[in-house]
């Protein structure tokens, strides 16, 4: 994986000390709040409901046993012990006090991470394939690509005060299992007939209040102008978003208020003016970024096959593995979805056992998912029998891989200052309901994601299944909603109807499950069905 | 220029409202006016960008320039990066002010963009920055100013 040389560690050292002056100015009241906000949440530093909360990037979610040790160690030194890995590949910590961000930043750069730019209006941390390097289907891996980017977004002089947040999200395979196309910029590695590397260009997708998906507006950028093509759509936006109304400031809006064809065309414009500006590293920087991502010395000669005879390893494998490039290996997939769980949380020993499996078992490497789990990219198949024990004993095995009790949920009003509604707790009753009536183990692949409010964190639109929490007259209410997608067949999903309060929306989902296993046909999914038979069913049997 | 130099010491001096000013040549004495004014007064020599405006409709009548100045009426609102970076893309080498609500914290972006004189709306404490512009030991990327990215020192 990558490696910081002396000038990447200059720059987080010196952004340490940057963010300990501005601390202290604020403590000492040289700086209002009002002055001090911007430059905290460019440190990824929110003030919530209880706390400060910091969010450190992950980038494209791929880290080091050390590092996974470090922020183990972190949740233990400043936080209560837990750490919350996020949809956006990141971890964040509830229960941190202002005064001690500076040290906490000053732990983190010594194991090369940051929370550089994890919040304000800036491009924020990049995300990717969390089966980078892995995957059996992927053209390349999509990371150099993603570090090029993130380099070069770092302190981006530019761009730091964007009308809204930036989210960039870089894959390279057919599947789509990074929700490439509801980002700002979706970024697809692809090989053209020549057989040359490039990127198509994906602009305007996201969810918040407004869920719309990217249209595709390049094919194809090659490799050399990679970055004069994304500086081109963020100077675009830069000038043109809608700054008069926060929730309308997205460039999805602006995207879909100039028309695609329009802003394609500005963009080509401001391309090719800015292809003479000198702002695209040569392709020797590309080159030496690729040097970090080598393959690892996988073995040779290896056994395909597991040993199935423990029933409950069997049923893990088939749940949590996926196909390696390499035979003889696996993708293997950590659930932080314990049944009642918090979705997303770990604890600081489970991080510690993390770290060490990864070390031990995945050439050194972990990943964390958008999907709020974290994934072991390269293990041998004759030792997963082992990798699975270890993990089973710290209530790391639970077998639920894109099963609906993997749930996505945002922190929701038990934490944000921004939710309407709780989502934990939802998640939590629904998983354990699934549990106890067993029914979760025979439907399949459902992707069920929570948002606690409009702005949609915990990516409701795009869930097989989704849940929004709105506050109606004081009360919370869930809406549900069906038939969205974040993968390759990326779709939106629709609300049912009247919401249900917390009760009721438990039951909802175990009714439109009912019917999907009383409709499914061979071999289809939830989502399947959904789009075979559509909403009526599901409103009858809800409403009817 | 010395951008980014954490040895600066003189941050300049300007005179009127200007507090800190990054060029040898002597302040214009001009006051700048609106893009739609300037467009319609062939003699004018100033102007006064607001976030609002197309910094394009500029480019032709460059030569004519002594003073932009950039407003911005609220630090979050970055448009003026875009218009500051444009302008010296097409060859504007005259005096580019920021005015406004420029803070500390803010100053070396806009250096970064090409801007090379401040007229804050409310006086920065000198000391912070001078600190604020020399913190940031290299940069990632190529911009308006002549700070060499580090893939440069990378690559030569």
């Amino acid at each position: 994986m990558y490696q910081y040389d002396q000038h990447d560690q200059a720059m987080v050292q010196a952004r340490v000390e940057q963010f300990r002056d501005q601390v202290q100015r604020r403590l000492d009241g040289k700086m209002t709040e009002d002055q001090f906000k911007p430059l905290r949440l460019q440190n990824g530093l929110y003030q919530q409901l209880h706390a400060y909360m910091l969010r450190v990037a992950v980038p494209y979610g791929t880290l080091s046993s050390r590092q996974m040790h470090a922020l183990a160690d972190i949740a233990d030194k400043y936080d209560r012990g837990y750490g919350h890995f996020t949809t956006r590949q990141n971890i964040q910590y509830n229960w941190i006090k202002l005064e001690e961000t500076p040290d906490l930043l000053a732990d983190l750069a010594k194991v090369e991470m940051h929370a550089i730019q994890t919040s304000g209006n800036c491009i924020r941390n990049i995300s990717s394939d969390q089966y980078a390097g892995a995957a059996a289907d992927e053209v390349v891996d999509p990371r150099p690509y993603a570090e090029l980017l993130r380099q070069w977004s770092t302190f981006h002089p530019e761009f730091a005060f964007l009308p809204r947040k930036f989210k960039i999200a870089v894959i390279a395979s057919e599947q789509d299992r990074a929700a490439m196309r509801l980002h700002d910029i979706g970024i697809n590695i692809v090989k053209n007939e020549a057989g040359e590397l490039g990127a198509a260009f994906y602009v305007g997708g996201g969810m918040g209040r407004t869920p719309m998906i990217a249209p595709c507006i390049r094919e194809f950028v090659p490799l050399d102008q990679l970055v004069t093509y994304a500086e081109s759509v963020l100077r675009v936006y830069n000038r043109h978003g809608r700054r008069d109304n926060k929730y309308k400031a997205r460039i999805k809006i602006l995207v879909h208020e100039t028309g695609a064809e329009e802003f394609t065309r500005q963009v080509e414009e401001e391309f090719a003016h800015l292809l003479d500006q000198g702002v695209e590293p040569p392709l020797a920087e590309l080159d030496r970024i690729r040097s970090f991502f080598q393959q690892p010395e996988f073995a040779t000669g290896l056994s395909e096959k597991a040993d199935r005879s423990d029933p409950e390893f069997a049923l893990w494998i088939d749940r949590n593995c996926s196909p390696h490039k390499v035979p003889g290996y696996v993708s293997a997939a950590i659930s932080l979805k314990p049944v009642g769980g918090i979705p997303g949380d770990a604890s600081a020993e489970q991080m510690h056992l993390m770290a060490d499996i990864a070390k031990e078992y995945s050439f050194d490497e972990c990943r964390v998912t958008h999907a709020q789990n974290v994934i072991l990219p390269h293990v041998e198949i004759g030792k997963l029998y082992e990798v699975w024990q270890k993990l089973e004993a710290a209530g790391l095995g639970t077998p639920n891989l894109d099963q609906v009790g993997d749930i996505i949920a945002c922190p929701g009003l038990d934490y944000c200052s921004l939710a309407n509604a709780r989502s934990i707790p939802v998640a939590q009753k629904i998983s354990e309901r699934f549990d106890e009536t067993g029914k979760g183990d025979v439907l399949g692949e459902l992707k069920l994601k929570i948002s606690g409010c409009i702005n949609a964190c915990g990516h409701h639109h795009a869930g097989h299944i989704g849940i929004l929490g709105v506050d109606r007259k004081g009360t919370e209410n869930y809406q549900l909603l069906l038939g969205g997608s974040e993968a390759e067949d990326v779709s939106l999903a629709k609300i049912t109807g009247p919401g249900f309060d917390e009760a009721g929306i438990v039951n909802a989902v175990e009714t439109v499950t009912d019917l999907y296993l009383a409709q499914r046909a061979d071999g289809e999914r939830f989502l399947d069905t959904y789009r075979r038979i559509g909403m009526e069913p599901f409103k009858e049997a809800l409403y009817g | 220029m010395a951008d980014f130099d954490p040895d600066v010491t003189d941050l300049g001096t300007g005179r009127d409202e200007v507090q800190f000013r990054f060029r040898d040549d002597e302040q214009a004495d001009v006051a700048a006016v609106t893009v739609d004014s300037f467009l319609d007064q062939a003699d004018a020599d100033a102007v006064r960008i607001e976030p609002g405006d197309d910094t394009r409709d500029l480019l032709p009548h460059l030569g004519r320039l002594r003073l932009v100045e950039v407003n911005f009426p609220s630090y979050t609102d970055g448009r003026g990066y875009s218009a500051a970076r444009l302008l010296r893309e097409h060859g504007y080498t005259g005096e580019l002010r920021a005015v406004g609500d420029v803070l500390v914290d803010q100053l070396a972006y806009m250096r970064r963009c090409g801007i090379d004189s401040f007229a804050p709306d409310r006086w920065l404490d000198e000391a912070a920055a001078q600190k604020a512009l020399g913190i940031l030991p290299e940069v990632y990327q190529s911009a308006a100013d002549a700070s060499t990215p580090i893939w440069k020192l990378r690559h030569g």
